[in-house]
């Protein structure tokens, strides 16, 4: 139910009416108003309930075990919260001068450093709003790398097909051809068809490592020397370093430019679009084309570059620096972690992964590659229940919410059957992991011995099924007054 | 199971092509394919007129799980395009290898044609997968 359904003509709340309106002298008479704005009329309570109701129907991390493959749902430290809410930083202005924000201009340098050192490359950009923003800043300098030696023939970007979908449209909108890799059947990129595809023309590759595949690229550094060799640069979605947080750095591995989802790896409250966090890490020789600004020290002064100072600037990303706030509990959760809790990230969000796996294969689940060790996340396929049972991965997501668990990520990656991409991340404890297994297996029971009431569900939930054709085919997201 | 019609050439990325009388080529994606996609949602038809490269992609199928390209199976120029697809995407999912075509082309190579995959090698393929 919409708030504007609650709504009764001329219902007002006193309390909560501006005591004094400002004077209007100065804004022109076609831009003021004639009539009332269309707005809910309802007290306050039924305002607090209203909200209050639709918060508690929310699945949530706070609420709920969340293992959404790829998405890396992870706990949100309160303290980050805390700490990025004192009053100075909140109340900083975004265009006070340098010298009125140096505190917040010493996290945001620290934040620099400290990113620069997990991934091993040589500078950092916190600029990117989001993941899309940083993976279209880093192919954007890509271009700018290859323009400025007035090399105009790389004119294609190779993209795995284990890739993120985003990594085929950032290549696009930066106006580069892309070309799809193929992955071999243990899920590693087909080194024989990268050595056939490389060439003059190559700009660059785009790979997530570990793959979309729930696997570790294995031949990482002879695809780096593929693609240098053929003066091509390499790109490293950084969608799932959380697998190789403070164990293993991109830049040991050949890369020369990386975006970080801070949103995910470092903590920082999303879901539903946002806020998020992309910065960029690159290379020396890419450093030139960081967006900015950049925050540097000087004199023991902290200041901000823009354009002027940076001429070969691919330019800003958004009006400020970045997601200031985002930016903020990213840092504080960095500093809270250390070095070594960031290593502890990496182990135990493997380790949380492959435990699960272990338990689910002996559960009878089929895995996507058996032969493979998990990396923070893995793949169950339920090919085979499709097949034989009619139940499919979509009906184990449903059911497994009435169980109390947010479905893992479904039918992505495309490339396997009847998926469920399974990501635990570091934050569970044993008990949580245990009651998932044994939600899983029951469900599988439910499908082999009565499968209608798997495809029925969810039941316990405020809504049952959706149409999903309906949503996509007449998408309707404004309220109009009947 | 789903049926390959034996009268069809096939490719790997499940296109089906139909050769008809007056030599064009009609091109739709299998009922295999379709039923992988699951309830489609919305489908981009090439443009008339367009030539393609056999491998190039020419449409998008999206469904409610996925988006997904669909491959010129030949080298030719796009005569004639389905465009009841663009409210009624759903006449794939019902009869993708009859009122669910996507194009008709004009081959540069009309003995291509012949080198695509027959319905037993394409029926073969899909039981693996």
């Amino acid at each position: 139910m919409l708030i504007f359904e609650r709504s009764k003509a001329n219902r007002t709340n006193k309390a909560q009416q501006p005591r004094q309106t400002g004077s209007l002298a100065d804004i022109p008479a076609n831009f003021l108003r004639k009539q009332r704005p269309l707005l809910p009329e309802v007290s306050e309570m039924q305002t607090v309930r209203h909200y209050t109701r639709l918060s508690q129907k929310n699945f949530s991390i706070d609420t709920h075990f969340y293992p959404l493959g790829s998405c890396t749902m992870k706990y949100n430290p309160r303290g980050c919260n805390t700490l990025a809410m004192l009053p100075g930083f909140v109340q900083r202005h975004p265009t006070s001068p340098a010298n009125m924000s140096q505190g917040f201009l010493a996290c945001m340098h620290d934040l620099q450093d400290i990113l620069k050192d997990v991934t091993g490359m040589k500078a950092v950009s916190l600029a990117p709003m989001a993941g899309a923003q940083g993976e279209f800043a880093g192919v954007a300098m890509i271009r700018a790398y290859h323009d400025a030696r007035g090399d105009s023939a790389r004119t294609e970007i190779l993209v795995p097909d284990a890739a993120h979908g985003t990594n085929p449209a950032t290549a696009t909108m930066c106006n580069f051809k892309v070309r799809e890799i193929p992955t071999n059947k243990e899920g590693d990129v087909d080194i024989e068809a990268l050595k056939a595809a490389v060439g003059p023309h190559t700009a660059g590759i785009m790979l997530t490592n570990p793959s979309t595949l729930g696997v570790f690229e294995r031949k990482i550094k002879d695809i780096a020397g593929i693609i240098h060799d053929a003066g091509g640069l390499l790109y490293y979605d950084g969608a799932n370093l959380n697998a190789i947080l403070g164990k293993v750095k991109p830049g040991d591995m050949g890369f020369d430019v990386i975006h970080m989802n801070l949103h995910k790896t470092f903590s920082t409250p999303h879901g539903g679009g946002g806020p998020g966090a992309g910065p960029v890490g690159v290379s020396a020789r890419l450093e030139p084309f960081l967006p900015v600004p950049l925050v540097i020290q000087r004199d023991n002064e902290f200041q901000v570059l823009t354009e002027k100072s940076r001429p070969q600037t691919i330019g800003p990303m958004s009006a400020f620096l970045g997601n200031a706030g985002i930016l903020m509990r990213a840092y504080i959760y960095a500093r809270l972690l250390g070095r070594e809790g960031m290593e502890r990230v990496a182990e135990y969000a493997t380790l949380n992964a492959n435990y699960m796996m272990v338990k689910l294969r002996r559960a009878g689940f089929d895995l996507a590659f058996p032969n493979r060790r998990a990396t923070h996340e893995f793949i169950v396929t339920l090919k085979k229940q499709a097949r034989e049972l009619d139940v499919n991965a979509m009906d184990f997501a449903k059911r497994l919410l009435d169980y109390g668990f947010h479905a893992p990520t479904t039918y992505f990656p495309l490339l396997v059957p009847e998926c469920l991409l399974i990501e635990p991340t570091e934050t569970e404890a044993m008990e949580t992991l245990d009651g998932f297994i044994e939600a899983m297996a029951r469900i599988k029971h439910e499908a082999e011995t009565d499968a209608d009431l798997v495809k029925g569900a969810p039941y316990t939930q405020p809504v049952r099924r959706l149409d999903d054709v309906k949503a996509a085919k007449e998408l309707d997201l404004t309220w109009s007054a009947a | 199971m789903s049926n390959v019609p034996s009268e069809l050439r096939y490719t790997k990325s499940h296109e089906w092509v139909a050769r008809n009388e007056d030599g064009s080529f009609t091109v739709g994606i299998t009922d295999h394919a379709q039923h992988l996609l699951g309830d489609l949602v919305f489908v981009e038809v090439p443009d008339v007129g367009t030539d393609f490269s056999a491998g190039d992609d020419c449409a998008v199928v999206e469904s409610v799980k996925a988006a997904s390209d669909v491959y010129c199976p030949l080298d030719g120029e796009v005569t004639e395009a389905n465009e009841t697809l663009a409210d009624t995407p759903e006449i794939i999912n019902n009869d993708a290898f009859g009122d669910g075509w996507i194009f008709k082309l004009q081959a540069k190579d009309a003995g291509a044609f012949d080198d695509l995959m027959d319905a037993d090698t394409y029926a073969e393929m899909i039981a693996e997968d």
